[in-house]
C-alpha cells in the first residue's frame, strides 16, 4: 500500500481524522480527481469502485478493487488449484476488464455496448457509420457462436496474445 | 566444399551460381593486378624507351610520335577502376546471398553471417595467393557508408511499444553492462599482462582498459544478423538489440577517455568526472541531434503532397545528415540515427503517399542487406590480409574473461533488475541474453583506428578478431538448437487484429484512470500525457491536412482494410465463390483461404453498400486533395481495389 494512495483517499475530507477502516468515499471525491474528468473511460472506471446500487465506497471494497492490479507473483502459479482464484489472476484482471464493456451485466458485449466505447475513444470527429463498420468488424472477428456479440469466453480468447499480466499490473512500491 | 553436392536438378542452379562466382573471384585479383602499382613499374620504363628514342633522333623531336592506326577497341581500365571494383565487390556479396538460400540444407543450421566470413576467408585467400595486397576493411568505410544504413533500418522499424515498456531494463544492461564489462575485462586483462611473458609487460593498464572498452560492446550488426533467424519471442529479442543499440555512447566515451590518455599514462580524478558527464553529454547530444533532424524531416514531408517521387530521399538523407552531425561532435551517431528514425517514423508515415512508403521500406531493407554482407565478407578478408601478431595467452585469456564477465553481468544484473520489473527475468531468459552477447565489426574497426605507436595494435587485433570469430560460429551457430532444446518462447508472427489494438487501447485509458485514482505516476501515466501533448501540439505542426485529426484507432482500421483489400486482389480475388470451385485456384488458395474467411464480413446489402461507400469516401479523403498525375491514378488504382473487394463481398453473399 502506497502513501499516495492513501493520501488520495485522504483527499477529499481533509478535516477528517478517522482511521482508514472506515474511511468512506463517495462518487463525488473520485470526480474531483482532475484527471479522470479528461479519461474517456472515467466515468466507467469511477462506477467500478462502487459494487450494485451503492453510492459510498469504504476502504477496503476500494482496495479490493485496485487489488486487481497486482501484478502476478510466480509463487502464485503453484498454489493448490482448488483454492479460489487471487484477485490479481490473469482471468479475473480480464474479467475486470470485460466489466467495465458490459454496462447492462447480461455477460455479453453487444454492439451498442462496443459502439458507446469507441466513440468514447475516437472522439467526435468520426462519423456514426465509420465507427459502425468498425464494431461490426471487431464483433464479426470475435464472434464464435453467432451471436453478435462478445462474451468473455471470446473476450479471453481475442486477447490470448496481449500481455494481460504486464498491461494490466502496478507496482505498488513506495 | 559445397560443390561436393552431386548436382541434382534443384541444386545444379546453386553449382552453376558457385562457378559463376568463382569466375568474379578470379576477375577481382585480375583487377587489383592492374593497378597503379603495376602500371607504375610500366611506365617509367616507357619513358626510358622514349627519352632514348628522343637522344637518337636529336632533331626530329617533332617527329617522335609514332602514327599508330585508329584503335576500333580500347583496353582503359583504370578511369573505372574504383566504381567497378565497389559494385563487383557488393555484386559479388549478393550473389553469395542467393547462393546461400539455393542450397537446401545449409542455410538452416548455419547462420548466414558464418557463411560470408567463410567466403571473406576464401576470396582473401585467393587475392593473397594471386599475390596482391587485399581491401582491408577500413574504418572510415565502415562507419560512414556500412553501419549508417543497418542502424536506421534497425531504428526506423524499432518496436516501440517493447522497446519503451522495457527502456528500464535495457538501458542498465546497457550502460552499466558494459561497464562492467570494460573494467572486468580491462582490469583481469592488466592483471595477466603483468605476470604473463615478457612482451606483454609492457602493456599498461590504460591500453588494457582501452582494449577492454573495445571489445566489451555487444554488436548489433552480429546480433541482428542471427537474432532474426531464430525468431526468438519479442521481449527477449528487444533486450539485446536493444542493448546493442544503446551501449554505443557508453563504448564511444570510454574509447576516447582511454585512447586520450593512453599517451599520457594516467587518469586523475577529474578526468574520470569529465568522461562521466562526457556520458551524458554524448547520449543526450546524440538523442537530441536525431530529434530535431526527425522533427525537421517530418516537417518537410508536411509539403511533399506535390513532389511524390522525392519523398524517400527525404527520409534517408535526413536521417544520414542526423548521423553525421552527431560524428561531427563525437556524439553517439547510432544513438542520433536511432532518435531520427524512431521520431519522423510516425509523422512520415501519415503524410508520405502509399507507394513512397513502401519504397523507404524496400530501400532500406535492400541497404542494410548488402551492407551486413559486405561487411561480414570484408571481415573475412580482413582476417586473412591484417598483420597479427599471435599471443596464446593473451588470446586465450580474453576469450575466457568475455564470457565470464557477459555471464556475470547478466546474473548480477537481472537479479537487481527483478525487483523492479513486473515481469519477471527467468533464468531461461537470462541464459539466453548473455548467450546472445555477440561482438561484431564495430569492435574491429574500432581497433583497427588505434594509433599502432601506443598500442600493440596487431596483437589487439587478433585478439579482437578471435572473439568475433567465436561468438559469431559458435554461438551463432548453436544458439538455435538451444533456443529448441530450452523451448524458450518464440515470437508470434501474427498481425494484429482490430480486437487487439481497440482492447489494448481500452486498457491503457483504464490503467491510466486506475494510476491517476492511486496518485501513482507510472507508465501509463506519462505515456497518455505524452500522448495527449503530441495529439494537441505536434501533429498539427507536422501533418498536412486532415490527417493530423485522425485518431490512431482509425489510422489503424483503415491501414488494416487497404492491406487485405491489397491481399485479396493478390490472391487472384476468386477465393470467395462456394459453388464454383475449379482444383486448380483452391490448390493456390487453400493456404490463404482463412484469410479470406477472415477478412469478409457477413453482412446485408445494407452494410455492404455503406462499406462501399465509407471506403470510397475515406480512402479519397486522407489522400492529399492535389491534382497531380500520380495522386489520380492512386486513386484510380484504390478504387479498383475497392471495387474488386466489394464484388468479392457481393459474391460471397449470393
Amino acid at each position: 500500500m502506497s502513501s499516495s494512495t492513501n493520501k488520495r483517499c485522504r483527499q477529499p475530507k481533509p478535516d477528517e481524522m478517522t482511521g482508514f477502516r472506515t474511511k468512506i468515499s463517495n462518487r463525488e471525491d473520485f470526480q474531483r480527481i482532475p484527471e479522470l474528468a479528461i479519461n474517456p473511460l472515467g466515468d466507467r472506471i469511477i462506477n467500478a469502485f462502487f459494487s450494485d446500487g451503492e453510492d459510498q465506497v469504504n476502504f477496503r471494497a476500494f482496495m479490493r478493487t485496485l487489488a486487481h492490479f497486482r501484478p502476478i507473483e510466480d509463487n502464485e502459479k503453484g498454489k493448490d488449484p482448488s483454492s479460489s482464484e487471487p484477485l490479481n489472476s490473469r482471468n479475473n484482471k480480464l474479467l475486470f476488464a470485460f466489466r467495465l464493456y458490459d454496462l447492462d451485466k447480461d455477460d455479453k458485449i453487444s454492439r451498442e455496448e462496443l459502439l458507446q466505447v469507441l466513440r468514447m475513444m475516437v472522439g467526435v470527429n468520426i462519423s456514426d457509420e465509420q465507427l459502425g463498420s468498425i464494431a461490426d468488424r471487431t464483433i464479426q472477428e470475435a464472434d464464435q457462436d453467432g451471436d453478435s456479440a462478445i462474451s468473455f469466453p471470446e473476450f479471453v480468447k481475442v486477447l490470448e496474445k496481449v500481455d494481460v499480466e504486464q498491461k494490466m499490473s502496478i507496482r505498488f512500491l513506495h | 566444399m559445397w560443390l561436393g553436392n552431386l548436382p541434382r536438378p534443384s541444386s545444379r542452379r546453386g553449382t552453376y551460381l558457385f562457378l559463376l562466382v568463382f569466375l568474379l573471384g578470379t576477375v577481382l585479383p585480375l583487377g587489383v593486378a592492374s593497378s597503379p602499382d603495376s602500371h607504375g613499374t610500366d611506365a617509367p620504363h616507357d619513358t626510358k624507351h622514349e627519352a632514348s628514342n628522343g637522344h637518337g633522333h636529336h632533331g626530329n623531336e617533332s617527329h617522335t610520335k609514332v602514327k599508330k592506326a585508329f584503335p576500333v577497341l580500347n583496353f582503359e581500365y583504370e578511369s573505372v577502376r574504383l566504381p567497378f571494383e565497389i559494385a563487383l565487390w557488393i555484386l559479388l556479396a549478393s550473389l553469395m546471398k542467393l547462393g546461400f538460400h539455393l542450397i537446401p540444407r545449409l542455410s538452416s543450421f548455419v547462420p548466414e553471417s558464418c557463411l560470408l566470413i567463410v567466403v571473406g576467408l576464401l576470396v582473401g585467400g585467393l587475392i593473397k595467393l594471386v599475390g596482391e595486397t587485399s581491401p582491408v576493411l577500413h574504418s572510415q568505410i565502415f562507419f560512414l557508408y556500412l553501419l549508417p544504413p543497418i542502424i536506421l533500418d534497425a531504428g526506423y522499424f524499432l518496436p516501440i511499444r517493447p522497446f519503451s515498456e522495457n527502456i528500464g531494463t535495457i538501458l542498465v544492461f546497457a550502460v552499466i553492462g558494459t561497464l562492467w564489462n570494460s573494467f572486468f575485462i580491462g582490469g583481469l586483462l592488466y592483471g595477466v599482462c603483468q605476470i604473463g611473458g615478457k612482451d606483454l609487460e609492457k602493456i599498461g593498464l590504460l591500453p588494457n582498459l582501452l582494449f577492454g572498452a573495445i571489445i566489451s560492446a555487444v554488436d548489433p550488426v552480429a546480433v541482428l544478423a542471427v537474432f532474426e533467424e531464430i525468431h526468438i519471442n519479442e521481449l527477449l529479442h528487444i533486450l539485446v538489440f536493444g542493448e546493442s543499440l544503446l551501449n554505443d555512447a557508453v563504448t564511444v566515451v570510454l574509447y576516447h577517455l582511454f585512447e586520450e590518455y593512453a599517451g599520457i599514462g594516467s587518469v586523475t580524478f577529474l578526468d574520470v568526472l569529465l568522461g562521466f558527464i562526457c556520458f551524458f553529454v554524448v547520449a543526450l547530444g546524440g538523442i537530441f541531434v536525431g530529434l530535431a533532424y526527425g522533427l525537421l524531416a517530418a516537417f518537410t514531408s508536411r509539403f511533399t503532397s506535390h513532389t511524390r517521387v522525392i519523398e524517400p530521399l527525404f527520409a534517408f538523407l535526413y536521417s544520414y545528415m542526423a548521423y553525421l552531425s552527431a560524428e561531427v561532435f563525437h556524439l553517439s551517431g547510432i544513438m542520433a540515427l536511432i532518435a531520427c528514425g524512431v521520431v519522423m517514423r510516425p509523422y512520415i508515415e501519415a503524410n508520405i503517399s502509399h507507394k513512397s512508403h513502401t519504397t523507404i521500406k524496400y530501400f532500406l531493407k535492400m541497404w542494410s542487406s548488402v551492407s551486413e554482407t559486405l561487411i561480414f565478407i570484408f571481415l573475412g578478408v580482413s582476417t586473412v590480409a591484417g598483420p597479427h601478431s599471435w599471443n596464446w595467452t593473451f588470446v586465450i585469456c580474453t576469450l575466457v574473461f568475455c564470457l565470464v564477465a557477459r555471464v556475470l553481468g547478466v546474473v548480477g544484473l537481472t537479479y537487481i533488475i527483478n525487483k523492479f520489473r513486473i515481469v519477471k527475468l527467468t533464468t531461461k531468459d537470462q541464459f539466453i541474453i548473455a548467450y546472445g552477447g555477440l561482438r561484431g565489426a564495430i569492435a574491429f574497426s574500432l581497433g583497427y583506428l588505434l594509433p599502432p605507436d601506443h598500442f600493440p595494435r596487431d596483437m589487439f587485433l587478433t585478439a579482437i578478431i578471435t572473439v568475433i570469430f567465436f561468438t559469431v560460429f559458435v554461438q551463432g551457430m548453436t544458439i538455435q538448437p538451444l533456443v529448441d532444446l530450452l523451448a524458450v518462447k518464440k515470437k508470434q508472427e501474427t498481425k494484429r487484429s482490430i480486437n487487439e489494438e481497440i482492447h489494448s487501447q481500452f486498457l491503457d485509458h483504464l490503467l491510466t484512470g486506475i494510476e491517476d485514482v492511486c496518485g501513482h505516476y507510472g507508465h501509463h501515466h506519462w505515456k497518455d500525457k505524452l500522448n495527449r501533448f503530441n495529439k494537441k501540439y505536434i501533429k498539427k505542426c507536422l501533418i498536412a491536412g486532415d490527417r493530423s485529426k485522425e485518431p490512431q484507432l482509425i489510422a489503424f482500421y483503415h491501414k488494416m482494410e487497404m492491406k487485405q483489400a491489397i491481399e485479396l486482389v493478390e490472391t487472384g480475388g476468386i477465393a470467395k465463390i462456394p459453388s464454383a470451385v475449379s482444383t486448380v485456384s483452391m490448390q493456390n488458395i487453400q493456404p490463404k483461404q482463412k484469410v479470406a474467411e477472415r477478412a469478409l464480413p457477413q453482412l446485408s446489402k445494407g452494410k455492404e453498400e455503406e462499406i462501399r461507400k465509407i471506403l470510397r469516401t475515406n480512402l479519397q479523403k486522407t489522400r492529399q486533395r492535389s491534382h497531380s498525375l500520380h495522386f489520380m491514378e492512386e486513386c484510380d488504382d484504390l478504387k479498383a481495389t475497392c471495387t474488386s473487394l466489394v464484388f468479392i463481398v457481393v459474391q460471397g453473399l449470393t
